[in-house]
């Protein structure tokens, strides 16, 4: 990155940079002001500069086009399901291994408190850190990793307690193993299993919702996405090197596949938006993480008022209804 | 004649040769070269006539129900369920243009074709994907349609029978699509509760979205001999992993070999599999 901002976040957007700017420009005369004790002056000053980060941010996330949003939805600080499990989910039990093959760390599974609900957690992870992001394979889960998922989930199923589960995945990891060890089937039986579990559901999209990858912890009773996340059938960039030739045209990818949590909304692929602090769930982690908890609190909540058939039926029925076509 | 030659993801998803089935008297096998007598290909079910090659061709959704069925039995279902472009999707070219330009090309109004047919006198309710709609791809219409036939197979308590062939999920109508593998998938969950028989055969290719739903969820699996079947595109794959992928990856022969597929069946046999399948079933 040019001219190392030192800012905690650390990482520039293209389209943020005047904001970013600004932050710089508000916390280099808060240090003058503590060094040099001019404190009215410089008050004025940094009151001004904040009043314009304040308008510039709400005018720039305001009308945040579809490739904005997919960079906001990566961000390196946003948080991730690690974060959401540390702060909405208490006395976190978690649960390894697929009993087949391995632990695959791309997807945590777990018991946990949220609110007044006991839950089984399903949660894809991107890691932290290079050591912890390789593991993962930045998020890329394996056939391993949709199988823990569901064995959990029929624990779950067994012990009466809903799932819920946080989506975060540029998608299924395209690699000679996970072919070897049958990603495709192993997505396809979280999707039939899924759509007969007999708990109640819900599914956050909290960044990224890549594809067969996305879908194969997602199949809910309660979609909801976070306000910056994206979900679509294909990444941007593979969609552009397919249709467009050249992964150079994601951004015109990222529009045409209406990816966003209001355009999933629209064609009723999704149920709920999760609004976002304003700038994005990185500037407020904190908010974001209370959003996400009153979400899932209130979701089971109302899930808990239906008999489990007919929670399943419904299942049944919003799945079905997807989908747009003619008919003589 | 050598060996079927290892064609690659680009050769085998680009759709401008799919001219697999060609025009003419004699045609060239794209995959032992030998000149063969279309009149002979055509009778052996579209399989390349030289005993060493068998390569098999892609074959439309016609072809494949001609195939499949005692003769003149077929009887297509929801041929009025037809595409739309939710999103207007425009990349090189408008979503709608090219779902004109492809109708030309095909007999049904998008990839499937399904309805009610007779295998070796046992009724099934049977789903075939086009290769030459837009890849075999999966959008609104093949979900729908596929669904309508999961749920006639399981109202009729007739088997299901599906051909895979499918490039995956259709990306000009993004989420929607995606979605169609959730449904297909919810929709063999209750056949399945009821005891339903599905019997999913893989063709070439058999790829993403398709693999990732309902074609990977056969209570049996057969597979054509060689016919690509995976996930993600070996070109993705040589990608992410920077090495060379193994012989014969994800071919039919490297599935059945790692306990995917449960049957390699070479299609002048899949009649008869078939029929002793539904046999062994009780069905
Ligand atoms: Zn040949």
């Amino acid at each position: 990155m040019p001219n190392g901002n030192n800012k905690p976040m650390g990482y520039q957007l293209e389209f943020e940079k005047p904001l970013l700017q600004l932050e710089e420009q508000i916390a280099v005369l808060e240090s003058h002001q503590q060094q040099a004790g001019h404190a009215e002056d410089f008050n004025a000053e940094i009151k001004k500069l904040r009043q314009s980060h304040a308008t510039m941010l709400k005018k720039t996330y305001g009308k945040l086009n579809a490739w904005q949003t997919v960079q906001v939805a990566r961000h390196p600080a946003r948080p991730q399901s690690v974060d959401y499990i540390g702060a909405c989910v208490k006395d976190f039990c978690e649960l390894h291994g697929d009993r087949r093959f391995g632990d695959d760390p791309a997807i945590t599974t777990g018991f946990g408190r949220i609110g007044p609900y006991k839950v089984l957690l399903v949660a894809h992870q991107k890691g932290k850190d290079t050591r912890q992001k390789i593991a993962c394979h930045f998020g890329c889960a394996h056939p391993e990793g949709y199988r823990k998922a569901l064995s959990k989930m029929k624990l779950a199923e067994k012990f009466g307690l809903p799932v819920v589960t946080l989506i975060d995945t540029p998608g299924a990891y395209p690699g000679i193993g996970a072919e070897e060890r049958g990603q495709a089937e192993a997505i396809a039986l979280n999707l039939r299993e899924m759509s007969r579990l007999k708990v109640p559901i819900v599914s956050i999209v909290i960044g990224e919702g890549g594809s067969g990858g996305a879908l194969g912890i997602g199949v809910a009773d309660r979609i909801a996405m976070m306000q910056y996340a994206w979900y679509s059938v294909i990444s941007p960039e593979g969609c552009a090197a397919i249709l467009w030739k050249t992964g150079a045209k994601a951004a015109d990818a990222a529009e045409q596949l209406h990816l966003t949590a209001r355009e999933n909304v629209k064609i009723g692929t999704i149920d709920e938006v999760i609004d976002e602090p304003l700038g994005g769930a990185h500037r407020d982690p904190k908010a974001a993480y209370e959003k996400v908890e009153a979400w899932i609190v209130q979701t089971l909540r109302d899930l808990n008022r239906f008999k489990i058939d007919n929670l399943v039926k419904r299942r049944y029925e919003k799945f079905r209804n997807m989908g747009q076509f003619a008919e003589a | 004649m050598a060996q079927v030659p290892g064609r690659s993801w680009r050769e085998v998803m680009d759709t401008s040769h799919k001219a697999d089935v060609p025009e003419g008297l004699w045609m060239r096998c794209p995959a032992c070269e030998a000149m063969l007598y279309r009149k002979n290909v055509e009778v052996n079910l579209w399989v390349c006539t030289e005993p060493a090659c068998q390569h098999h061709y892609r074959v439309s959704a016609q072809q494949r129900v001609e195939q499949m069925c005692d003769p003149g039995s077929f009887e297509p279902m929801w041929l009025d369920v037809s595409p739309t472009d939710p999103l207007k999707f425009v990349d090189l070219k408008a979503y709608k243009d090219r779902l004109k330009a492809e109708a030309g090309k095909v007999t049904q109004p998008d990839a499937i074709l399904a309805g009610t047919g007779y295998v070796k006198g046992r009724r099934v309710t049977l789903a075939c994907l086009d290769p030459n709609f837009m890849m075999g791809s999966m959008g609104s219409v093949v979900g729908e349609v596929l669904t309508r036939a999961i749920e006639h197979a399981h109202d009729s308590d007739l088997p299901m029978i599906t051909v895979a062939c499918s490039g995956g999920a259709r990306m000009q109508e993004s989420a929607l699509s995606l979605m169609q593998m959730a449904k297909t998938s919810a929709a063999l969950a209750r056949f399945d509760d009821d005891g339903g028989l599905f019997i999913s055969v893989l063709a070439d290719p058999t790829t993403g979205g398709v693999t990732a739903s309902w074609a990977m969820l056969g209570d049996v699996i057969l597979a054509e001999p060689k016919a690509l079947i995976g996930f993600a595109g070996p070109r993705v794959i040589a990608n992410t992993v920077k090495q060379e992928l193994p012989e014969g990856f994800q071919r039919s022969e490297f599935l059945l070999d790692k306990g995917f597929v449960d049957r390699v069946v070479h299609r002048k046999d899949l009649r008869s599999e078939i029929a002793r399948i539904i046999d062994y079933a009780g069905k």
